[in-house]
């Protein structure tokens, strides 16, 4: 048996520092009437000395800088930190920071706060980012909602609508979801008492300070890594912390063999750090400006760019997503996994290929064409792992298919999966050259991005929330009534969506190349824009009836906390997660 | 042993996971990107690359901030219809000096690359204003508020942004940087003495399409509105293709 490793001793730092000692002595003599010595723990110092750096390094910008979104922004990280630092010496004082037991009665201590304050982030962080998409989504129709501000304008709101869906909720599910089946699948407690914390409100910071950005015009204009220096400095020092934090109970674990999911988890963690580093390699104009110029120029910035922007879809909506699927649908089901030697092939090809997808987002630019053939190849040959791995999620069920007639929830999960399987045929087409010679600019990568995004992370996300919010609070989740609402309301709205992206991206690549009998081009752009509004209101529709549906969830949820009836706590189904031979 | 059997060595030790996940996710980054920057291939041979002037750098950054990117593509692929609608197909040349890279992923709006030229300053002005007053169908957003924010010197910091560029190997001169606050003005304000000034450290023949106007027809301020046309004005007009040499550069 394997023997986790036990919590370090906290390390006293009385020696070095005479008056610390006379301070927390004297302290604690009138807190607790005798004279007794408490210690600052190496992670409460280490937090202390990071915020304390942070903080008057954010207060000089702040008050050196000419750039008010800068000042704003550094302002309101020094705030932070200095509120990060009083919590850590309230708790302190109050003599709350004693090491929490691991066990108690033999059985692990879960260290579920951050999950939770996870788990509702991302619940608010998704109704904000589907709002935000039905706005943009109207902008394209009624471009009067522009409202000719530089606040609210369409290429301002499409970074928060992008950011908010993607880090926003999804990378609070997968903070929350990965916290709690590292925990679970480990039977051992988060190491450290602050750095789950850092984690989760340092994370949320970022999304904060990131979408303030985009609206007062602080981007750095690359898809998806639109956050500017600063923004992305923060990023990094919470990552590194999210990863060891991550690891903890790995390095506590009582089982030999660490999990599948945390697997996928660890890929994620691991390669959205060589992404986030690379891609958001800049200089800033001074350390009192926003203004950042990247590293790279021109092609190279290109390749780096989708070499990132790809795998931002492959790390952090797939493999990440898959983690959950790979826990949440064997729970559910209370079913083992399909099959254990599938998903070794399944992790090592789909991490190993994807990484070599991006050039495909490239096709007949100034990329060079070797470059995009690498590319196009790659992507097909993904088609066969992201289909091992769906065939690995659906084939979960067997022997328990009847459970999708009487639990949406696990419905729900398992149409995510078939919504992968879509999603990951479309991508390979869409990848050969001569199909993206139609498909590229036009709406329809934009329906096919929505098909992934919608369809499998939104899905499967709600599927993970609906098995989470009751796990977490020991009750039985409010009514599975409303889950059906939720969920053909948004299947509905997903419909809408991709049905109006097809067309009209399919008909806006047939009209930019179309010619007259006489060997003119057809038709003038600005025809080709008015083609599109019919598409444009009922994609809107669309965005509206899955805003509604994930509306219908938070009642859920909220009613599943106040009113839901109380229940044993999850724990007993573990042996569902051994995996079948 | 089998195979699978071996496979545990993974799975029992977190470290060598992530050594192995390392190792497997930065193969194919490797050779994709490492080649661009040794293959002489990547980057045509051409005349008349130039870098921006302060005062379209300072409008590419306003195109930058306003997210442009998320509706205009700047990239034009080699396909019929779009050399006849849009121009020459782009040459990754003339990217060369562009940070971030905007070639964009979606055509909500036209492609730009080649805009410059193809419009007045006055219809790029009306245009960027209210879209609808010259193209009744559009769906752009309008930037009237370009016309109100005068350039701030201080905010901007031109000179530092010439400096990190020059850092990257962009070719300003000393001379260009020392007086990039100067030149940003400078050119907006035709028949001054700045203007003579910047036009000397641009000078016409080792500089292609530097031109000194009142890009946003307001002569009272120098605006964001300014530096946007002006940079609008020069897309795409670097490279002459009638002495291009196509055979020489394929690859």
């Amino acid at each position: 048996m394997y023997q986790g490793r036990g919590n370090l001793p906290p390390i006293e730092l009385r020696s070095g520092s005479p008056i610390w000692t006379n301070l927390f002595t004297l302290y604690g003599a009138n807190i607790m009437g005798e004279r007794k010595v408490r210690y600052l723990s190496l992670e409460e110092g280490g937090y202390t000395v990071l915020l304390l750096v942070a903080a008057i390094f954010c207060l000089i910008i702040a008050g050196k800088t000419w750039d008010q979104v800068l000042a704003f922004h550094t302002a309101l990280i020094a705030l932070a930190s200095l509120a990060g630092i009083f919590f850590i010496f309230r708790r302190y004082f109050d003599g709350n920071n004693n090491p929490a037991p691991l066990e108690i009665n033999g059985k692990p201590n879960y260290n579920m706060g951050p999950v939770k304050f996870a788990t509702w982030a991302s619940v608010f962080w998704g109704i904000a980012g589907f709002s935000v998409g039905v706005i943009i989504a109207s902008q394209l129709a009624f471009p009067a909602l522009n409202f000719d501000l530089p606040w609210t304008n369409f290429g301002r709101l499409r970074p928060l609508h992008t950011s908010a869906v993607i880090f926003a909720f999804g990378g609070n599910v997968l903070i929350a979801t990965s916290f709690y089946v590292v925990q679970r699948t480990c039977q051992a407690r988060l190491m450290g008492a602050i750095s789950p914390w850092f984690v989760v409100l340092g994370y949320n910071l970022f999304i904060v300070v990131a979408g303030t950005g985009y609206l007062l015009g602080v981007t750095q204009s690359k898809e998806y890594a639109e956050p500017e220096w600063y923004a992305d400095l923060l990023l990094t020092i919470v990552w590194v912390a999210y990863l060891l934090t991550f690891l903890g109970p790995i390095w506590r674990r009582k089982e030999a063999h660490i999990y599948v999911a945390n697997w996928f988890y660890l890929a994620f963690i691991v390669t959205i750090a060589v992404l986030h580093l690379f891609n958001n390699a800049a200089i800033p104009v001074s350390i009192y400006s926003t203004k950042s110029y990247i590293v790279w120029g021109g092609v190279q910035d290109a390749m780096v760019q989708w070499w990132y922007g790809h795998n931002a879809v492959g790390f952090f909506l797939t493999a990440g997503f898959l983690a959950i699927m790979y826990y949440f649908i064997p729970k559910r089901a209370e079913r083992p996994v399909y099959s254990y030697r599938l998903s070794i092939v399944h992790f090592w090809a789909l991490i190993f290929l994807y990484i070599w997808a991006g050039p495909h987002h490239l096709h007949y630019t100034s990329l060079p064409q070797w470059a995009g053939t690498l590319g196009m190849t790659f992507s097909i040959i993904l088609w066969m792992p992201s289909w091992g791995g769906m065939i690995n999620g659906l084939m979960t069920l067997s022997g328990a298919w009847d459970k999708l007639r009487t639990d949406p929830v696990l419905r729900m999960m398992v149409v995510s999966v078939a919504f992968y399987g879509m999603a990951t045929f479309e991508g390979p087409l869409m990848s050969i050259r001569a199909v993206n010679g139609l498909s590229h600019y036009t709406d329809w990568t934009i329906g096919h991005v929505h098909a992934g995004a919608l369809g499998w992370v939104g899905y499967i996300s709600f599927g993970a929330l609906y098995c989470l919010v009751p796990w977490l609070y020991n009750k039985s989740l409010y009514s599975l009534r409303l889950v059906n609402w939720h969920f053909w309301v948004s299947t509905l709205g997903i419909v809408f969506y991709i049905c109006s992206m097809w067309v009209s991206g399919i008909m806006q690549g047939l009209m930019w190349r179309a010619y007259d009998s006489l060997g003119f081009l057809e038709y003038s752009f600005i025809e080709t824009v008015d083609a599109m509004y019919p598409f444009y209101v009922m994609r809107a529709f669309g965005g509206l009836l899955f805003l509604a549906g994930a509306l219908v969830m938070v009642y859920n949820l909220v009613m599943t906390v106040r009113a839901g009836e109380a229940v044993e706590s999850e724990g007993a189904g573990q042996a569902a997660l051994t995996p079948a031979e | 042993m089998s195979a699978w059997k071996k496979h545990q060595i993974f799975e029992k030790n977190s470290l060598i996971l992530i050594v192995g996940i390392i190792i497997m996710i930065s193969i194919g980054g490797l050779v994709e990107i490492v080649p661009l920057f040794y293959l002489k291939s990547t980057i045509e041979k051409t005349e008349g690359m130039r870098p921006y002037t302060p005062l379209e750098l300072v409008g590419r950054n306003i195109y930058v901030r306003e997210g442009c990117y998320a509706c205009h593509s700047q990239q034009i692929r080699p396909m019929r219809d779009e050399l006849q609608r849009y121009g020459n197909y782009s040459l990754a040349a003339e990217s060369m000096y562009d940070r971030p890279f905007q070639w964009g992923s979606k055509r909500t709006g036209p492609d730009l690359a080649r805009v410059g030229g193809k419009y007045s300053d006055e219809w790029q002005r009306d245009h960027l204003i209210d879209p609808r007053s010259v193209s009744p169908t559009s769906v752009m957003p309008g930037y009237p508020f370009l016309m109100d924010a005068k350039l701030s010197p201080i905010k901007i910091e031109i000179e530092n942004n010439l400096k990190v560029n020059a850092l990257y190997g962009v070719p300003y001169t000393d001379e260009q940087i020392a007086n990039a606050n100067a030149d940003m003005m400078a050119q907006a304000m035709p028949d001054s003495d700045a203007a003579e000034g910047f036009l000397e450290r641009y000078p016409e023949g080792k500089y292609r399409n530097v031109v000194v106007r009142d890009f946003d027809g307001n002569p009272d301020a120098i605006t964001e509105m300014d530096a946007l046309v002006a940079y609008l004005q020069m897309l795409g007009t670097l490279v002459d293709f009638s002495l291009y040499d196509e055979k020489a550069n394929l690859r």
